[in-house]
Formats: C-alpha cells, sequence, structure tokens
C-alpha cells in the first residue's frame, strides 16, 4: 500500500534563526485518502505544508510525489508537479467575478467561454454551488473558499492541502465542503487535511499525522480514537477538564437594548437592532462566522464606538455616550480579537502594554502621571497568575507567542475585576494549553459574580463555557437559548447557515 | 538581485548610528560635490562644521549657534510629538509666521507704553497665533477628513502673502520713510528680546526651547498623554480602545507644534530679526522637520540635532564670505542630511537580501 503513495517525506528537517520547525519528518500520503495533518499552533504544519507547495525549501531530507523526487523550486513548479492548495487567507480579487479570478489562478487559462462551462461542470461533479459570473466582493466566505477549490481542481492536483478550511465556515458550510473533499478523494486525489479541530477529524478523515514540536509524535486512524486521546497526543500530556461549577445567574448587570449602527468602514457591518440581557455570573456565548459584526459589538461595548443614548447599561447606569476609559471604570471591560494591534501595541513592552487599559482600575496612572514600578509590578503579576511564557515585563508584546500574548491580554482584563468583561475570539490561533487556561479564567471570573459575554466562532468552545447562546448574523442578535440541550444542527441555523446551503442543481 | 527584507526587530544601537552615518555621508557627498566645483573639499568642510566654532572669527559666530539653533529646536519639539502621533505637521513655517505678526501686533499696539507685562503679553500671543493656525487644519482634517499634511503646508504660503501685507500695510513703520517693515522692536526695550548673557547669544528663545525639551521629554515618557500619542502613532486601534479619541489628539498634537512653532517666531521677531518684513519667515520651519527626523524624534536628539543644523547655517554663512561657495550650499546640505538620513533609516526597519534568480 505505502509503495502506492501519492506523496511521501523522508526525514524532512526545516531550522529557521532559533527554531527547529521541522526534525526527522516522515510520513506518506496515499491515493483517495484524507490525511489529516494534527497539530497545536506552532508545531510546525505550515512549515511542512510550505515545503510540499514550494514556498520554503527543506534543510535536509526528501520527498517524493508520484515516486519522482519532489523538490518545487516556487509554487509554480510545485503547481506544476500536481500539487494545488487552499489557503487559509483567500487570494481573490474583490471586483472581478469568480470566472475571472478563476482564469487569473491558471497557469493556461482556457477561453472565457470554456472555462465558465468548466466551472459550471465542477460546481454541479462536486456540488459546490457557484455562479461563475457573480462578482467576488459578494460572496460569503464559504463561497469564495469554493472559489479557491474549484481553481484546485480546474487543475487536476494529485495532492491537495487544504489549510484550516473550516475556520471560517458554519457547521453545514463545513459539511458541503467535507462532501466535495469526499468526492474528490473517490476519485483517487490525495488530500492533505490541516486542522487543530479534533471532531472534524475524527469525523472525516482516513489517517492522521500528529506534530508537536516539529516531529512527528504519533500517526493513527482518528476514527479509532476519542477527541481526548488525539488532544493528549497533540500536546502531549493529559488535558486538564473544564470545571465549569459554582455558577449561578444573579442580577442584571449589562443591558443592550436595540443598539443600531452603521457599518464603520466600507467593509464593516451595522448593527441591526442588537438587543441582550446579562446577568451577574453568567456567560453568554455569541455565535457567527467572521465578518458578521462581532468587531462591531465588541467595539460598541468597549466604548471605540459611541452609540444612541440608552442603548447601553450597566447596572441601570446609561454607558452609551461614554468612552472606553469612562466604561472602565464603571466596570465594563473587553478584550478585542486581534491581540497585535488592538489588544496590544505590538512594541510596546508588557509594562507599557498594561498602561493600556489599566491605568485607572489598577492606580498605575495618578493624576496623568505614570507610575511605571506599579504598571512593572501589574505585568508581572499577570505574567505569574496567567503563566505568560516570557522572558520578563520588559519584553515586547510581539515577541510573545500567540498564546501567551492571549494569556496576558486576557489576565490584563480579568485581574481588574471586571463587572462585566467582553472577549472576542478569546482562542483564536493559540495553543490548546493556553486555551484552557484562558477559558478556565473566565469561567472562574463567571463563579465570582462577573457578567462575562464571549463572542466566538468555535462553537465547541461556545457549547463548553455558555450558558445562553445567541447567534450574530449580519449584524442582528438572534434571542439567547440555553445552550444544555442545544444540538450543533440548531445552532448551525441559528448563524443563518440556510444562506447558500443547498447542492447545486443545475 | 538584491531585495529589502522586513526586520522584525531593529538593533538599538542602529537607532543611533544611522544619523551619525547620515551626518558622515554628507560629509562625504558635500566634499565630493565641492571637488566637482573646483574647492579644496577639506577646507569647504572644515569651513563649514569646524570654523564656526573653533575658526579664526569663532568669538562672532559661536554666539550665533544658540540663536539659530533655538527657533530649530523649539519648533522641532513640537513636530515631533505629533509625528510620533502619526500627525504630519509640515507647515511649522507658517505657524512662525503668524505667531511673529500676533506676537509683534501685541508690541506695536502697546507702543510707546512701558510695563513688565508687555514682553510675556507677545509671548503669549505669539503662542496663540501659532496654534490657531495650526488649528485650521487639524478642524479641517476632523470635520473634513481634508489631508493636515497639505493644508498645513499650504497655509504657509498663506502666512507669507499675509506677512508681506503686514510688512506693507498695516504693521508698516510710520517713521520708517516709506521703508516696508513695522518699527524695530529691538529699539523697543518693553518688547524686546534681548541676549541675556552677553557674547552666548542666549535670548529668552533659548530659554524657552530648553523648556521645550524638558516639557516634551515629560510628557512622552511620564504622561499617559505622551503614551497615547506613542501607542496612536505605533498601532491607531490600540490607542483608541485605550481610550483616544484620534480628533482630539490630532487638536492637540497640531495645536501644540503651532503654539511651539508660533512662539519661535515671535522670539526671533522681537529678537535677532527686529522686525515684521516680508521675509520674516526664513525657513526654520521647514528646517525642523529634518531637526525632528535627525533627533529620532527623541528631545535629547532634537536638541542635539538642532545646533548641528544650526551649524550648517553659520558654516554654510561663513563658506560662502570666505570661499565664495554659493549661498545654497546650506539648502543642499540640508537636503543631502534628510536624504541620507532617511535612506539609512530604510536600514534600521529593513535588511538587505541577495536572491539568486533562476
Amino acid at each position: 500500500m505505502t509503495d502506492a503513495a501519492v506523496f511521501r517525506a523522508r526525514g524532512i528537517g526545516k531550522s529557521y534563526p532559533g527554531v527547529r520547525a521541522n526534525d526527522d519528518v516522515s510520513f506518506a500520503v496515499d491515493p483517495g485518502e484524507i490525511h489529516a495533518l494534527l497539530g497545536e499552533n506552532g508545531a510546525g504544519k505550515s512549515t511542512l505544508v510550505k515545503m510540499i507547495y514550494g514556498l520554503v525549501r527543506p534543510d535536509d531530507g526528501q520527498m517524493e510525489l508520484n515516486g519522482q523526487p519532489h523538490q518545487p523550486a516556487d509554487p509554480r513548479a510545485a503547481r506544476a508537479a500536481g500539487v494545488a492548495m487552499v489557503f487559509q487567507h483567500f487570494s481573490l480579487f474583490d471586483a472581478l467575478t469568480v470566472a475571472e479570478n478563476i482564469a487569473l489562478g491558471m497557469e493556461n487559462p482556457p477561453p472565457r467561454r470554456d472555462l465558465s462551462a468548466k466551472i459550471a461542470q465542477v460546481s454541479q461533479d462536486f456540488g459546490l454551488p457557484l455562479n461563475p459570473a457573480r462578482r467576488v466582493a459578494t460572496l460569503s466566505a464559504g463561497e469564495r473558499q469554493r472559489v479557491e477549490i474549484i481553481r484546485c481542481i480546474l487543475q487536476n492536483p494529485r495532492l491537495l492541502i487544504m489549510d484550516e478550511p473550516t475556520s471560517v465556515l458554519t457547521p453545514q458550510e463545513a459539511e458541503l465542503l467535507f462532501a466535495t473533499l469526499r468526492k474528490l478523494a473517490d476519485g483517487g486525489t490525495a488530500i492533505l487535511y490541516i486542522s487543530h479541530k479534533l471532531e472534524e477529524i475524527r469525523t472525516h478523515c482516513d489517517r492522521a499525522t500528529i506534530l508537536r514540536g516539529g516531529r512527528v509524535v504519533d500517526s493513527c486512524d482518528p476514527r479509532a480514537h476519542s477527541a481526548r486521546a488525539l488532544a493528549a497526543m497533540m500536546v502531549g500530556g493529559e488535558m486538564r477538564p473544564i470545571d465549569r461549577s459554582g455558577r449561578q445567574a444573579g442580577e442584571v448587570l449589562l443591558q443592550v437594548k436595540r443598539l443600531s449602527q452603521p457599518a464603520p468602514t466600507a467593509e464593516g457591518t451595522a448593527l441591526k437592532g442588537v438587543t441582550l440581557t446579562l446577568r451577574a455570573g453568567e456567560i453568554l456565548g455569541i455565535g457567527g462566522v467572521a465578518g458578521n459584526g462581532q468587531d462591531e459589538l465588541l467595539t460598541a461595548l468597549s466604548g471605540e464606538i459611541r452609540s444612541a443614548p440608552g442603548t447601553i447599561l450597566l447596572e441601570g447606569a446609561d454607558l452609551s455616550r461614554l468612552g472606553p476609559e469612562a466604561r472602565r471604570s464603571a466596570g465594563l471591560l473587553a478584550a478585542p480579537e486581534d491581540r497585535l494591534g488592538h489588544a496590544a501595541v505590538p512594541d510596546f513592552s508588557l509594562t507599557d502594554n498594561t498602561l493600556l487599559t489599566a491605568g485607572a482600575r489598577k492606580g498605575l496612572v495618578c493624576k496623568g502621571l505614570i507610575d511605571r514600578p506599579a504598571a512593572r509590578a501589574y505585568a508581572e503579576a499577570i505574567i505569574r497568575a496567567f503563566d505568560v511564557r516570557t522572558p520578563g515585563p520588559g519584553t515586547a508584546a510581539k515577541a510573545l507567542s500567540g498564546g501567551n500574548l492571549q494569556k496576558f491580554v486576557i489576565g490584563r482584563e480579568v485581574m481588574q475585576a471586571p463587572r462585566v468583561l467582553v472577549v472576542n475570539q478569546p482562542t483564536w490561533g493559540v495553543d490548546a494549553g493556553a486555551a484552557a487556561a484562558v477559558r478556565q479564567s473566565l469561567l472562574d471570573l463567571a463563579r465570582k459574580g462577573t457578567g462575562v459575554i464571549v463572542i466566538s466562532q468555535d462553537l465547541d468552545e461556545l457549547l463548553e463555557l455558555s450558558d445562553r447562546f445567541c447567534a450574530l448574523n449580519e449584524g442582528r442578535l438572534s434571542d439567547p437559548l440555553p445552550t444544555e440541550g442545544l444540538t450543533l444542527d440548531q445552532i448551525g441555523l441559528m448563524l443563518g447557515g440556510a444562506h447558500g446551503m443547498e447542492v447545486a442543481h443545475l | 538581485m538584491i531585495r529589502l527584507v522586513p526586520r522584525t526587530d531593529t538593533p538599538a544601537l542602529l537607532q543611533i548610528a544611522t544619523p551619525i552615518l547620515a551626518v558622515l555621508a554628507t560629509m562625504i557627498a558635500g566634499g565630493i560635490l565641492f571637488a566637482i566645483m573646483g574647492h579644496d573639499p577639506v577646507a569647504a568642510i572644515r569651513t563649514i562644521f569646524w570654523d564656526p566654532l573653533f575658526g579664526p572669527a569663532a568669538s562672532y559666530s559661536r554666539p550665533q549657534l544658540l540663536v539659530k539653533a533655538a527657533p530649530l529646536i523649539l519648533i522641532a519639539s513640537g513636530l515631533a510629538v505629533g509625528f510620533r502621533a502619526g500627525i504630519w505637521n509640515i507647515g511649522a513655517e507658517g505657524q512662525y509666521i503668524i505667531g511673529a505678526i500676533t506676537g509683534a501686533a501685541v508690541a506695536l499696539a502697546a507702543y510707546p507704553a512701558e510695563g513688565m507685562w508687555i514682553f510675556p503679553a507677545m509671548v503669549i500671543a505669539g503662542a496663540v497665533g501659532g496654534w490657531a493656525w495650526g488649528m485650521i487644519p487639524a478642524l479641517l482634517g476632523n470635520w473634513f477628513g481634508a489631508s493636515e499634511i497639505l493644508v498645513s503646508l499650504m497655509l504657509v504660503y498663506v502666512a507669507q502673502r499675509i506677512a508681506a501685507w503686514m510688512a506693507f500695510g498695516p504693521m508698516k513703520n510710520p517713521e520708517g520713510f516709506g521703508m516696508p517693515g513695522s518699527r524695530n522692536l529691538q529699539q523697543y526695550p518693553a518688547a524686546a528680546n534681548p541676549e541675556l548673557v552677553a557674547g552666548t547669544g542666549a535670548h529668552w528663545g533659548v530659554v524657552a526651547a530648553a523648556l521645550a525639551v524638558l516639557a516634551t521629554w515629560f510628557l512622552m515618557s511620564r504622561h499617559i498623554r505622551g503614551f497615547h500619542i506613542r501607542a496612536a502613532g505605533i498601532a491607531p486601534r490600540a490607542a483608541r480602545f485605550a481610550g483616544v479619541k484620534p480628533e482630539t489628539l490630532v487638536a492637540f498634537c497640531l495645536g501644540l507644534s503651532g503654539a511651539l512653532a508660533g512662539m519661535a517666531g515671535l522670539f526671533e521677531v522681537a529678537g535677532p530679526a527686529g522686525q515684521i518684513t516680508d521675509k520674516v519667515g526664513v525657513g526654520y520651519g521647514f528646517t525642523a522637520i529634518i531637526v525632528a527626523f535627525l533627533g529620532r524624534l527623541h528631545p535629547v536628539g532634537i536638541l542635539l540635532a538642532g545646533l548641528l543644523l544650526a551649524l550648517t547655517y553659520i558654516g554654510g554663512e561663513l563658506a560662502q564670505l570666505t570661499m565664495n561657495l554659493p549661498a545654497a550650499t546650506v539648502q543642499v546640505f540640508q537636503g543631502m542630511l534628510l536624504f541620507f538620513l532617511l535612506g539609512f533609516d530604510l536600514l534600521t526597519r529593513y535588511r538587505i537580501a541577495r536572491r539568486i534568480t533562476a
């Protein structure tokens, strides 16, 4: 069976200054196989596929494609050899149509009419509903991904690499994607599927190669293992179970009443009559696919954007017209999604980054004067309490790994003992260990009586944390439902996933 | 093929080294230029950079160092605060001119009264005039999204026209035998800005420049507003998240740099220049931009850079007198300095990588 492998890596190694990104990596992908590459952030998955796709050259080891040596000098050479890749971030031109975008990505595009016919053929064969004449700007994230996939399929690849493809999809869209991938695999294409979402790998992949610290630590049939066992292989130890005990919903803390707002930028989303109530000790989960108003909701709550009077009330006091500093003083704190550049200043030290939000509540700023020793002490306290791995509080924020900076950012807000804390994507791009620590800190905070709003695209996370769940779709917030007993299907419908979900019937 | 690759971290040493490298490169390139023009390059460089301080006529030129450096440092201190926040006030020259006019207006209105209040009132009027001129681009930017770069720059030319109008019209010296230009404030003791210690060149503007250096250092490193300014320059969204209103910040930075430039204008017109003429603006507002960048937008750096640029002014004039070098020498030098500084600066943010292309 291994002799027939489409792709084989032998002893691949790659070093960057200070890091051994890949070390002695060997694995093989068979034709017709959906092969998962599983690992935490920083485990070396991206480096590995970049080498296969010709973006990076390995330092040592050999790769083989269809039994031939595979040493692509650049992505063009890799594509010519039969490797296609769908990136996490799409490279499409908004102003062009689907067909034009696909033509641009091909080495020898056929005439426009033939291409449109081919696109229609492929989208029918593989159940990918897509109109070749539509402009990309009008497409959802899921539809954009289909453009990329069709572009790949038209090249008849031997090996298709998918980099975290479901992070931008609703559950229904993800199902549709897996059906397509299975059809492709049945046609003999080998698929290398990168993810850290355990459930989808368990359900859809035939084999999994698990990377940790740049090395292959295991290879297994994911269906034969529990998600917990896979996670343990991924992080190299038992996961601490999340403790969600001891929480009781108390008095009403935060009320948002018919909050409407025009889109702040051309690409932004307008908020349309968002209404919610948050009680003490409660975690409210807000789900939704990216770009449906999550960022706008957070900035409206943090005070970066003021709203109409009477729309945001904390313990009865109207905060709608107040700025971020006044809201923090009142007890309403927030942690934005984008760690570098929004929640923290990349070039500033951790000490300086405490001053961004904790000046008033922690007494780090007095009559406008900065108390640096106090700021430093607070940074050290966060580093200790949240196990932030860093040489010290003088380290620049951008020098920290995603998970460590996220722990710092969440810690900075949590340790200010807020009345209400709003977090957006608290564990996005964070390794499993740090994610568990962040989630536990939110649960602990709620246990002490803080109201917590978790905005996230990770449904597992929302189901794990929240008492009630609502969905944000095109700037509208659904009515909340108790999380207990919700199924993924129900959630998918709440997320408005019905849009564009029907299988193509042409 | 050579490519520029962004650096992930900037070596601190390079930050300090680039201004020095730029000065050295300017000397070398300037020397080559002089050699082509048929002058002895070593003598020319010595005349410009050495003789003003230690040459045979140094006792005359040395006091000029503080006279020229004071307005440069005063203006650059204010500009650097805005530049740190990414707010580009290119029109300090205009704010300088308007400050000179409004400050002088107080003196001319009070003439010939005597009183301790007159000079402080002039300083305040100069600052307010510069502040108001700086607020025009700030408000147009905040209300209509106009670029503060363009508006502040174009207002320089408006200010120059106003200065000409004042010199030939409302402010013309009634006892000036029809010559354009206002009364000479140096001859009006209550309004004059004299040399405080004989032989040093130090006037009140030098005191103000020193205070401005201290104050902006304190603001940027100790005060939360300075922290917000620095944050806004690097990560505008993070600054907003911290509670900075961009509109307030634009008004603060343009207002502050305008006020300091206006004060510089007043000190000049009440002191070394003496009167409002149509040539009241001599380019300090533009040179101060070079000073701010050469000084790495840091108060101490600005102090040193201001002294260096002042030296090029004096040395350039000296070279004109003694070596018959053209009057444009100073500008060429200042231009080369900025060019080399920006060039070397690229190397602090990028490193050069060679790539073999197939």
